[in-house]
């Protein structure tokens, strides 16, 4: 893995500050290129907020975002990241292939990709079923469809395999795993511990602060436990004592 | 801004209203069906129905458009979809602007069919012709969907967009000249009748009705109605903010 590599992602300094109380204070961490970083950390440890800043819809308050190389949210970026906000963002009263076919119309890429994404997340047999009429799994996989359509050079996925069941989380993994394999770099937040060991690298965040980066290997190494929710506690206590 | 984007959301706001055929009957048959009531409502005095009837068809329109593209839009804020769509290759005027054509076609079938029926069957006599008459219909209503994209930026629930009607809209309806002939209100809301968008639709609507030709006063409410409808769009804007707290 050359090093020298330009990362996917390069945050310096983040500071985001919502309603009067700072959610993340100086946040510094990078997400490499092609491969596959889990952003894990509790509910309320600011994934989110994190991942809003990266694609360029957060109001930051200081700190430096470089996406690709360009300032975060910059238009050049608009084709080439694909984001997946947490509670699927895709519009209930349309069928989903006229949602995706939507979101390729934004994008300008042919109406063939859309068959593509569609069989790409198992939903090609429900193309013409109304979204409001899905599960909630299925509605999230319209969006990640939605998000794979042309060639996003990263996707930042928010929480994409909550609500799945295992077998689809299993699969949705593969795809991730298949998508870095083609040069794509990922980032997937997650507040499920056990997902980590599909990832190529973690970061690790808890009350707006980053823990660790490491990769799982590392990670389980330098603290000397067995999985990943252990080496959170074990970080946790490190950083009290 | 790009034309392709443009017309993408026009589609797409279209193609959630084909599929919704309880909302577009509401567009489409409740102006429809309030004229109709107010024909029989006057049934003694079709005098009153000519005067009113006219003035009702723009607020009608205003009405409708507004609520409508409110809560739609505010759905768009809150459901995050908006959010999306800022990280995609879209303009804030795609956005504003493929609304307001979206609208704007149901606004034009909107508008001919409540004057259509008004003039051909309920029998309303207007100088002017029908055709006048469905282009204030239609200007009202979009200017409805510009008033309507500008306050969602101000409500965080659809429950608070609907109350913005009676607080944003009906005040309006008060000092229009609907009730009382502008230049006979206290001169105080009469100046406010002329900040108003409302009060132009419903002049241009009398115009119609009295004046057989195009005249002056017509091309000015319709300016005036132009105008407003492109401030609210452009305030809209720039309530429309790609990065948010």
């Amino acid at each position: 893995m050359a090093r020298t590599e330009l990362p996917a992602v390069a945050v310096e300094q983040l500071h985001v500050v919502r309603g009067g109380r700072v959610v993340i204070a100086g946040l510094s961490c990078t997400v490499r290129s092609g491969r596959i970083t889990g952003l894990l950390g509790p509910s309320g440890s600011g994934k989110s907020t994190l991942i809003r800043a990266i694609v360029g819809v957060q109001a930051v308050a200081g700190g430096a975002v470089r996406v690709l190389g360009e300032p975060a949210g910059s238009p050049v970026l608009r084709d080439r990241v694909g984001y997946v906000t947490q509670s699927p963002s895709v519009y209930p009263g349309l069928t989903v292939a006229e949602n995706v076919r939507f979101f390729a119309c934004v994008l300008g890429v042919s109406l063939q990709d859309v068959d593509r994404v569609l069989e790409v997340v198992d939903l090609a047999r429900y193309a013409d079923t109304m979204v409001g009429r899905l599960s909630g799994g299925e509605r999230s996989r319209v969006s990640l469809a939605s998000a794979l359509l042309g060639s996003p050079r990263l996707l930042v996925l928010d929480e994409p395999t909550v609500g799945l069941d295992p077998v689809l989380r299993v699969r949705l993994w593969d795809l991730f795993a298949a998508l870095a394999s083609e040069g794509i770099s990922l980032l997937v937040s997650s507040h499920v511990m056990d997902e980590a060991e599909r990832c190529d690298d973690l970061l690790l965040l808890r009350d707006g602060a980053l823990l660790a980066e490491d990769t799982p290997a590392g990670l389980l190494e330098r603290t000397g436990t067995d999985d990943v929710e252990a080496a959170f506690l074990a970080l946790i206590d490190e950083g009290a004592a | 801004m790009t034309g392709r984007i443009t017309a993408a959301i026009a589609a797409r706001v279209l193609g959630q209203l084909r599929h919704d055929h309880r909302t577009m009957a509401l567009m489409l048959v409740v102006p429809c069906a309030l004229i109709t009531l107010l024909w029989w409502v006057y049934s003694g005095n079709s005098d009153l129905f000519d005067t009113i009837g006219p003035q009702l068809l723009g607020v009608f329109g205003l009405v409708v458009m507004f609520l409508v593209t409110s809560i739609t839009t505010l759905s768009e804020r809150t459901s995050g979809t908006l959010e999306r769509l800022f990280t995609l290759p879209m303009g804030k005027l795609d956005f504003l602007l493929g609304y307001a054509l979206a609208f704007g076609a149901v606004a034009l079938v909107q508008g001919f069919l409540a004057a259509g029926l008004s003039v051909w069957v309920l029998g309303l006599d207007v100088r002017g012709g029908v055709g006048p008459l469905v282009l204030v219909a239609v200007l009202s209503g979009v200017l409805g969907t510009a008033l309507g994209l500008l306050v969602s930026a101000f409500a965080a629930t659809e429950f608070q967009a609907v109350q913005f009607m009676p607080a944003f809209v009906l005040p309006q309806l008060l000092v229009c000249g609907l009730l009382v002939p502008r230049d006979e209100l206290p001169q105080v809301l009469e100046w406010v009748s002329y900040a108003t968008p409302l009060s132009y639709a419903v002049d241009a609507t009398t115009e119609v009705t009295l004046h057989a030709q195009w005249t002056t006063a017509l091309t000015w409410d319709v300016v005036a109605l132009l105008a407003f409808t492109v401030g609210g769009l452009l305030l809209g804007s720039a309530t429309l903010r790609r990065r948010t707290p």
